[in-house]
């Protein structure tokens, strides 16, 4: 399971010169190219206000790009099911665990009986399954992150958006779902959009880091990381890690000072 | 131990209130009894409560018809101010054309409109005028606070449910209501007290022999100098609002003390 031998295949999202202005005046994104592969792991990395949110949102169909051309040459389309997961995991405070887990299949005009067992299998995958009837606010930051990630999967997305999903959790709780996101998506073989501010998390996490600058937002860089899965302490520690994080972050610093 | 804990501490809540209460009452009756006050000036509780029991009848019948005013009033405020709060939130120039006027309304001293809503509903149904009049006071906080608190719903979630394609009926009930629901329940609070408030002021208003609700026992008393019924009559006002506003609270903690900062009771 790695990006190897998937390079012939039609990637699942082509973006040839995206560009968003918001109606403000301010240039979000201008002239982003990239290309995703079906099944793939990218992260997005930048500073704050480069445009990774905007262009995710793009990217769900939550806002339009007014340059450019957003293509799906793989299916076609865009998916009809899209997971997406936020910084603050953005749970109703109001219903347990499993009804927020239920709401996108709920929104479908599915039967709660009916979403029974997905739901149960959504928990089960993050390792909520004794939580179900809990409420959010009796849930630690890292277990209401693993809700947020059971929601956003119930429905089997081909492609998961994350944006900046564990900036707000301690190192040791945010390593932990690092790893447990990893062997999600080796098991589920869903595409990933993992944007993050976290260098180390972009070279840790994906297949390739894609470096974005600010002012006006811009694609600086694509890094391969070349590293197949799955990924362990080991990697952490290689010199090979520390190594392309320096890459990562040189190409940052490259972009800050033009 | 914990459970003890806040069982004795809900005791104590009660309990200390109360005994405060009966301390100021054996106060203020051994004051009035040692300065030998006139009952016509300040009456002594045990004075107030004889009244209370010889005066029973009619009193619990003004109660009654203060009691159904101010309740038909505050239950046609929640359905007024909860449906047109979610007209608003679904039409934004529905709310530009008719907020301003919500607010003359409930800037307009009650006072001040009680004449004409008495003289166009006329005196033979002066009942019907208290019910317009307190429904006027108490519908603006609701809303005012549910218009707000439809609009509070987090935007990331609102992006989630557009995400899923969710319909303007499942936006509004699964995410815009229930995040408007604590909005909505402190509304009620302020509300359920106006609908009192108007109620008696109104009364107050329609003068003489005109209602027979709770205000007019008391104007009724006054004029006789009967200060101890005066009293009692006050009594039963105080007990009314105190109910009303428990009532309210106890429905607001049952809806949100499961998932509410303001419901739920924190360790230590
Ligand atoms: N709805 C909006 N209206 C106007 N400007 C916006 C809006 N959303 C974001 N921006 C601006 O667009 C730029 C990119 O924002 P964003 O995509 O959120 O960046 P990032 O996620 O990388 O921090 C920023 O300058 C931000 O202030
Ligand atoms: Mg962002």
């Amino acid at each position: 399971m790695s990006a190897a031998g998937a390079a012939d295949a039609p990637s699942l999202i082509e973006l040839s010169g995206i560009g968003k202005t918001y109606a403000n005046g301010t240039v979000a994104l201008t002239g982003v190219d990239a290309s995703i592969r079906q099944g793939g792991f990218v992260s997005l990395v930048g500073p704050s206000g480069c445009g990774k949110s905007t262009l995710l949102r793009i990217i769900a169909g939550l806002i339009a790009e007014d340059h450019g051309k957003l293509g799906w040459p793989a299916t076609g389309a865009r998916p009809a099911d899209i997971g997406f997961v936020f910084q603050d995991a953005t749970l109703m405070p109001w219903a347990s665990v499993a009804d927020n887990v239920y709401l996108p299949l709920k929104l479908k005009g599915l039967g709660r009986v009916e979403a029974g067992p997905r739901i149960e299998a959504a928990l089960k995958r993050v390792g909520l399954s004794d939580f179900a009837a809990a409420f959010p606010r009796e849930l630690s930051g890292g277990m209401k992150m693993r809700v947020s990630i059971a929601r956003a999967l119930v429905t089997e997305p081909p492609v998961l958006l994350m944006d900046e999903p564990f900036a707000a959790l301690d190192e040791f709780t945010r390593e932990k779902l690092d790893g447990d996101l990893l062997a999600l998506w080796q098991a589920q073989g869903f595409t990933t959009i993992f944007v993050t501010h976290s260098i180390y998390e972009s070279v840790f996490l994906s297949e390739r880091v894609l470096v974005m600058g600010a002012r006006p937002g811009r694609m600086l860089a694509e890094i391969e990381i070349g590293e197949p899965y799955p990924r362990g302490r080991a990697f952490r520690e290689s010199p090979r890690y520390v190594e392309i994080c320096a890459r990562v972050s040189a190409a940052l610093r490259e972009g800050a000072a033009i | 131990m914990k459970r003890d804990d806040t069982l004795s501490a809900r005791i104590m809540r009660i309990l200390v209130p109360v005994a405060a209460g009966i301390l100021f009452l054996l106060l203020w009756e051994a004051f009035v009894t040692i300065r030998e006050i006139p009952r016509f000036v300040l009456p002594a509780p045990s004075v107030i409560f004889e009244s209370l029991v010889q005066n029973f009848g009619s009193l619990m019948g003004s109660l009654w018809v203060t009691l159904r005013v101010t309740i038909a009033a505050f239950l046609l405020a929640v359905v007024g101010g909860v449906g047109l709060a979610i007209l608003f939130s679904q039409s934004r120039h529905v709310e530009m054309a008719l907020f301003p006027y919500a607010i003359v309304l409930q800037v307009t001293p009650v006072v001040s409109i009680a004449p004409l809503i008495l003289i166009w509903v006329g005196y033979d149904n002066v009942e019907f005028a208290l019910l317009i009049l307190a429904w006027i006071v108490a519908f603006f906080p609701i809303l005012s606070n549910t218009t707000l608190g439809l609009r509070s719903a987090d935007h990331n979630l609102r992006d989630l449910f557009r995400l899923y394609g969710a319909s303007r009926w499942q936006v509004l009930t699964e995410l815009q209501l229930p995040s408007a629901l604590p909005y909505m329940l402190a509304g009620l609070k302020i509300s359920g007290g106006l609908a009192l408030i108007g109620a008696v002021v109104a009364e107050f208003v329609a003068g003489s022999g005109s209602g027979n609700g709770l205000a007019w026992r008391i104007v009724e008393a006054g004029n006789r100098l009967d200060i101890p019924r005066m009293f009692a009559a006050l009594f039963l006002l105080s007990a009314l609002g105190i109910a009303i506003f428990f009532g309210l609270s106890l429905l607001e903690n049952r809806l949100l003390r499961r998932w509410h900062e303001s419901a739920v009771r924190r360790e230590s």
